[in-house]
Order: C-alpha cells, then structure tokens, then sequence
C-alpha cells in the first residue's frame, strides 16, 4: 500500500503549495472537487455494499415486517433470527459449509504443496526435459476449464469418483497458474544462496525446505489465499460430479435455494448471509494479501 | 533464473584445484537424475490427467457420435454441421458474444475511474478499497442470489422505483430475455469492478508523479488530467484487462445460471456457451461428443483472446 499512498501527494487535495496562497478561486475548486470525489465515493459504496447491507436486513426480517412497503424499510421493525433458523432446518447448510471446508482444505494443500515442490524444480534445478515440463505448465494455463469439463467428467467418472469430494478437488488439485507463480518467485531469488548451499552439501531437497521455502513464504501464502477462494466459489464443477444431496458443496447447495424458497425472500437472504460470513471474516483477517496477490501478477483469468 | 555458476568462476581468473572442484558441483544442482522428476510428479501428473489429456480427448470426441453410455464412432465434421443448424447454439453464441461486447467496456473504464477515487492516503481510503473488493471474493452463486432477491418482482429495484414513481409496472428483470440478460450483465460488472480497481491501482502506482506535478502546473482540472496522464499511463494496463474482461465475459456461468433458475431462460434464450456445454455434455442422456464439439469451438474463441494476452504481456514484461 506504501507505493499507492505516495500519490497522495497527486491526488489528495491539501492546498499546502505556496503558488495556491495567490489563487483563492482555485482553492474552492479544489474543496468542490474534493467533494465531488466523497461524493462519487458515497455512491459506489452504496452500489456495492447496499445490496449486502439490504440482503442483511431481510434475512432479520419477521412477521410483523411488510417486506414490500413503500417507501422500502432498511430496519426490520420486527427483527428476528427465525429465518436463520428456518433455513438450517430445511436445509442441511451446516453439511455444505462442511464439505466446502473439506474440499477447500484438500485444495490449499495440494496447490501449496504440490505448486511449491513443481516450481522450484523448474525454476532452480537444472535437468533434462525442463522445457517439455514448463511447457506443459504454460499449456495447461492456455487451457479454458469449461472447454474440458465434459472430459474431465469422463475421467473422473471412469476413477469410480463422481459424487465424491476427492472428485471435486482433483482438478484443481494442483493449478498451472499457482505453479508457475511459484516458479517465478523461486527465479527471483539470487543465485548465490544455492552455491553457498552447494558448496556445504546440500543435496535438493534440504536446499529446498531450509533454503528456498522459507524466502518465498509470502507467495505461497497468495497460492493458499488463491485456493481457497479459488474452491469455495466453485460452482460449474461441483454442480457437475455432485448429484447426492449429502455430498453438494455450498454453491451447489445454495443455489437450490433459488427453487426451494422463490416466494421468501427473507429465507434466500438468511442462507447467503450465512454462506457469506465465512468468507468475509476469511477476507478481513487476510485482506492485505489479496491486494499483494493481485499486484504480484496473480492474475487469474 | 539460470544460475551462473559458470561466470562466477570464470571472473575469479585461473582456475585452482579448488575452484575446479566448487565448480563441478555447482553444476550439478542433484546428484540423482529422477529428483527434479520427484519435484514435479504431483503437480505434472494432475496437469496431465485433468487438463492437457482431457483437452486431447476433447478434440477426438469432437468427431465422435459419443454419448455419455455409449462409445460413439468417428463421423467426421457432422457435430460440426449440425451446430450450425443448431438454434440454441446460435443463442448461446450470440448470448456469450453480446456478454463479452457489452461488459467488456464497462470493465475497461469503470474499475480505472474507481482506481483514482480511491488511490492516495485520504481518509477513509483503505475502507473504501475494501468495500469496492468485497463482491469479487463473493461466489457468482450467493451474487445471483443476492441479485435475484434485488430484481424479483417485488424486489428492492422495483419498489425504489415504484415509491418515486418512475414506473407503473413492475419491471421484469428476471423474466423478459433481453431485461434477464442485460440484469446479467450489470450483476456480472458489480462483481468484477473491485478486481479489476485493484490491477488499476497497481498500474497507477508506477505512473510518474511529476506527469501530475506538471499537468497541475498547466492549470488542467482533474478530468483533462486524468485523460492525458492517467489513461496514457496505464494504456497496457487497459489493454491486460480488456482481454482478461473479455476471456471472462465469454466463459461466464454462475450468475446466468442462478437468475433463472438453471433454466437458461423461457425456451433457452438466455443460454451461453458454458451453459450449453453444461447441458449437453451432463446428465445421463448427455451427448458427449456434440458437447465436445461446442466446447472445441469455445476453446478457439477463447484460445485466440488468451493467446492475444500472452502477447501483451510479454510485450509489458520486455519493457
């Protein structure tokens, strides 16, 4: 954030240079302007949050509320959490959170671990055959997940594990993307801690866990961060391989909320709310290393 | 990336037995062959099984008659033919195409003015950055939701306008083809605008300050400004998030599909590409090979826009 505050001095408005002491008229322009940006500001926080804040105060929302008064009322005049209640009895959201969590937690594993121990190897062992092995990496990244999905299915249809969590996890198991972000986090660090290394003996693999991991800590932590997100918001998969109630993970599940409950919408309210709060509290406590991911190039299409 | 082992003992002049010997390790990054092999076998194994083989048999089921319980035979282009008599396929296209055209704006300007509103240290700032983040992290599936409750009948849209008495009518958002998938569209840029804000807010970082120094002793107001220093500035930027928009817009799903109802619409018209795959390539009747077929197609759409970005971002990288 340091890098972005510096323009502070180019945006902000403080009128604290000398030539602007002679140009009182420019000065109001400048508190208009600076109004303006509150302004502007006001209105995308209403756009973007508003809807969040609305579904919050349905999902409160009792019998005594008329939902469709006119003018619309933020606060519930009769709040309640019987919606809440409702929604965890007839459906097992409790189970979807679960197995969400399940198949997140198999997912920042397996990219962590398995992204890390790829991309050292491209990026700081030299062998035969690296070429053909990022070349796969890269090929992998150009590869649209819709555009194979039906022959995805058929693979884990053949493994025997549709319906299955591990059926969800394992085609994301292990994403180009986070391998090749590893690989370039690895080519960034200097040569000579591995000829330091080299030259006491160390063989890959100590060079790896004690030399190497601990420099790029900061990206796997993006890898994870990408992960998870990443798997909890999946949605196309999940509503593919998963056809048993028991085993839908919360996107699948929640999106049947859409049929169960068209005509109350105080219900739909009270299960996103719930779907939310894991990943808001996941945001909030994370928050500065989705902005660094997403600045380090974590681009992801 | 290559370490260099050969210059550093090359610049330390005539070789003694010593070097000679740091050297013969340092080339050597292992003594077995098979461990970089061992490093890369989990991530190469799932690459190769879920992405790159199954691209592979998705270009051979695509001349195939398959169905999801019958192997099917080669029969040549006639998936390809029948596409194209195909309405639905039209739909989709048309759908995905018109998504890609009319978000990818949005996504290109918007997000860049959010980026100065909220870039520099002002009060309140780092709130406003969040709040502007916080739909991205959303999954497409609780958006939809979200908005369906928003756009329904008797939504909040609806009643806001009703009470100013904008309409007479409810507006059918969620039920009119064109209204459902414009009410996509508009849900599709709510979600992505904080995403793209935070690129932007990279991009602006590196622009150099004393452009703006000068540009404010030209006596240019803020909107002159930020056509002649700020877009200027991040011109590679844009054309990043024009592809990525556009790769993006092209594939979309989640949103279409929970706003109504994973019925792709009244009689499908509001279909796309990733829904028409969906459709034909699941269930038990699935038609494995047709859906091979629109998912080739997709696959070339989209293959020339990642290609396209690529490109852009090499060319960034070399500067």
């Amino acid at each position: 954030m340091s890098a972005l505050d510096t323009r502070a001095v180019v945006t902000g408005s403080a009128g604290s240079r000398p030539p602007r002491r002679h140009r009182p008229g420019r000065r109001r322009g400048e508190a208009a302007s600076r109004a303006g940006r509150y302004i502007a500001l006001a209105v995308m926080v209403i756009v973007l949050a508003g809807p969040l804040v609305w579904q919050l105060s349905l999902s409160l929302k009792g019998d005594g509320d008329d939902l469709y008064a006119r003018p619309p009322q933020l606060i519930p005049t009769d709040p309640t959490l019987q919606n809440y209640a409702d929604v965890l009895d007839r459906v097992p959201v409790l189970q979807y959170v679960l197995n969400s969590a399940i198949v997140a937690v198999m997912a920042i594993v397996g990219n962590v671990v398995g992204a890390t121990l790829a991309g050292y190897a491209l990026a700081r062992l030299r062998f035969r055959g690296r070429p053909i092995a990022l070349g796969l990496v890269v090929a992998a990244l150009l590869i649209p997940i819709e555009t194979v999905i039906i022959s995805q299915f058929l693979v884990v249809r053949g493994l025997g594990l549709t319906n299955t969590l591990i059926g969800v996890v394992l085609p994301t198991l292990i994403a180009a993307l986070n391998v090749l972000l590893m690989r370039n986090a690895f080519a960034a660090l200097p040569d000579e801690l591995d000829q330091a290394a080299l030259v006491d003996g160390a063989n890959a693999w100590q060079r790896f866990r004690h030399i190497a991991v601990p420099q790029v800590k900061g990206v796997i932590t993006v890898v994870a961060i990408f992960a998870f997100v990443g798997s909890w918001n999946d949605f196309l998969w999940p509503l593919i391989v998963l056809s048993d109630e028991s085993t839908f993970t919360l996107t699948v599940g929640l999106n049947r909320l859409r049929g169960t409950f068209t005509d109350d919408p105080t219900l739909i309210a009270a299960g996103t709310i719930i779907a939310l709060i894991p990943i808001i509290i996941f945001f909030a406590t994370l928050q500065r290393f989705f902005f660094k991911g997403l600045e380090s190039g974590g681009l992801k299409g | 990336m290559s370490s260099s082992p050969d210059t550093i003992a090359r610049r330390e002049g005539a070789p003694s037995r010593r070097d000679v010997r740091t050297r013969q390790q340092a080339l050597a990054t292992h003594r077995w062959v098979a461990t970089p092999w061992l490093f890369l076998a989990p991530a190469l194994l799932v690459i190769v099984c879920f992405v790159v083989g199954p691209f592979f048999s998705t270009v051979q089921l695509a001349f195939t008659d398959s169905l999801l319980l019958k192997p099917g035979e080669f029969v040549g282009l006639r998936n390809f033919e029948r596409l194209l008599g195909d309405a639905r396929f039209g739909t989709a296209m048309l759908n995905s195409t018109l998504y890609m055209l009319v978000v990818v704006p949005f996504m290109v300007f918007l997000p860049l003015v959010l980026a100065t509103l909220v870039s520099g240290a002002g009060r309140f700032m780092g709130f406003f950055r969040t709040a502007a983040y916080l739909p991205v992290i959303m999954s497409p599936v609780i958006v939809g939701l979200i908005w369906t409750n928003l756009l329904a009948r008797q939504g909040l849209v609806n009643e806001v306008f009703g009470t100013l008495s904008v309409i007479a009518q409810p507006i059918p958002f969620l039920t009119d083809r064109w209204l459902l998938l414009f009410s996509a569209m508009f849900v599709t840029i709510w979600m992505g605008l904080g995403y793209y804000m935070v690129i932007y807010l990279a991009a602006l970082a590196n622009i150099d300050p004393a452009l703006y120094d000068a540009a404010a002793m030209d006596g240019a107001g803020r909107i002159r400004t930020f056509f002649s220093v700020t877009v200027p500035g991040v011109r590679n930027t844009m054309g990043l998030i024009g592809i990525l928009s556009s790769v993006a817009a092209f594939r979309v799903f989640g949103e279409v599909y929970v706003l109504t109802g994973g019925t792709g619409g009244v009689g499908g018209g509001n279909l796309t590409m990733t829904m028409l795959i969906q459709r034909e390539g699941t269930g038990l009747q699935a038609q494995t090979g047709y859906a091979a077929a629109i998912s080739l197609v997709m696959f070339v759409v989209l293959g020339a826009l990642l290609l396209l970005q690529l490109i852009l971002q090499q060319r960034q990288a070399n500067r």
